[in-house]
């Protein structure tokens, strides 16, 4: 119903014309959430520019540095990798099924999805916790005290060389273009756990309003685009893994 | 007072709600695809061992871009902005990683 028939039908009526959640500037309710929809995307389309640029600088490297990203992978643990792309894949189907309570108005399913979602979120963000101390303890971290040292002498690092036997000791100025590597993977890997963060943020606020029945009354716009939001970021992961763990065993 | 008691219903005619089964599929679809790039990662294909993680990859996010994420059930607005935003990536990306992967060509 358009603005002229209601201020033909006077003020008190208008707002008889639609939900209360309904902005009087959109015609319907489906007008207002595919807008919205609308604006998420173009918002994620510029986070996939931001992290795209990660990813050609590491593949460019990759390219430019070979030996040395391969050697410098070996020290990320495949099983930690799966793990996390396990979490991370249930949370997104957590998340899936909590758009669809909200949808449906089942307000305790909505709540359940979101709180798995939420636990799912801090597991992965536990296991990160757990690669980035063992890169601490092994002086990986580029910039401070960094160390090439199980790649100068893969022998030193028994634990990496007893898994890739066939590694061989890289020459000097190719081991210090693993710092390099492990730049890419903090930068690529923090970045992701940011938005993780500030997702798993957005998620216990959500679980508090949903617990007040906030986005069980027909109105599911933020719960959908905040799902939009948390796919994507599974989305991320998804090309991360590989890239950062798999194609370099050989 | 029409419009407001056909309000939800108008709303569900125009907003397709996915069924839990397919977001099932979905997930079982894949956590097979991460089983199947782990277990290919173990295999020496030489080149194409990047070829089939990133493959494996563009079809997980494809999966979950269309479904977990209603693509294809959104509007054709929708489905243009998605279409054209990854096109215009994958130029800029592939046009960067042309130049620099074909700078050193020639050269020995």
């Amino acid at each position: 119903m358009s603005d002229s028939t209601a201020i033909a039908h006077g003020a008190a009526e208008a707002h008889h014309e639609h939900p209360p959640y309904q902005r009087h500037h959109f015609e319907t309710y489906a007008q207002q959430n595919d807008a919205t929809n609308f604006a998420m995307w173009l918002f994620l389309l510029t986070e996939i520019m931001f992290f795209g640029g990660l990813f050609t600088a590491y593949l460019i490297f990759r390219n430019w540095y070979y030996p040395a990203f391969v050697a410098a992978s070996h020290q990320l643990d495949i099983f930690w990798g799966s793990l996390n792309t396990l979490l991370l894949i249930t949370s997104s189907f957590t998340m899936a099924m909590g758009v669809w309570c909200a949808e449906l108005r089942k307000k305790s399913g909505l709540v359940l999805c979101l709180i798995l979602t939420f636990i799912l979120g801090l597991g992965f963000l536990g296991v990160k916790t757990i690669e980035y101390r063992e890169k601490w303890e092994k002086h990986h971290i580029p910039g401070l005290h960094y160390s090439v040292q199980s790649f100068v002498n893969p022998a030193s690092d028994p634990e990496v060389h007893d898994k890739y036997p066939k590694d061989q000791p890289l020459a000097m100025d190719m081991a210090r273009h693993t710092e390099l590597y492990f730049f890419l993977y903090f930068a690529m890997t923090g970045m992701h756990a940011l938005h993780m963060i500030i997702g798993i943020a957005i998620l216990a606020f959500m679980i508090a309003r949903a617990q007040a029945g906030a986005y069980t009354t027909g109105h599911v716009t933020f719960v959908e685009n905040f799902g939009l939001y948390w796919h994507f970021v599974d989305i991320v992961w998804i090309f991360l893994f590989p890239l950062l763990y798999l194609i370099s065993r050989h | 007072m029409s419009e407001l008691q056909d309000g939800p219903e108008q709303h569900e005619r125009h907003h397709h709600i996915v069924s839990p089964k397919i977001y099932l599929i979905i997930l079982l679809s894949l956590l097979v695809g991460t089983a199947l790039t782990v277990w290919a990662s173990f295999i020496d294909l030489g080149p194409f061992n990047p070829i089939i993680a990133l493959a494996i990859a563009c079809t997980k996010a494809v999966l979950v871009v269309l479904f977990f994420m209603h693509v294809k059930y959104s509007s054709k607005l929708t489905k243009l902005t998605v279409g054209a935003g990854f096109f215009t990536f994958l130029v800029l990306i592939g046009m960067t990683l042309a130049d620099y992967f074909t700078r050193a060509w020639g050269r020995w």
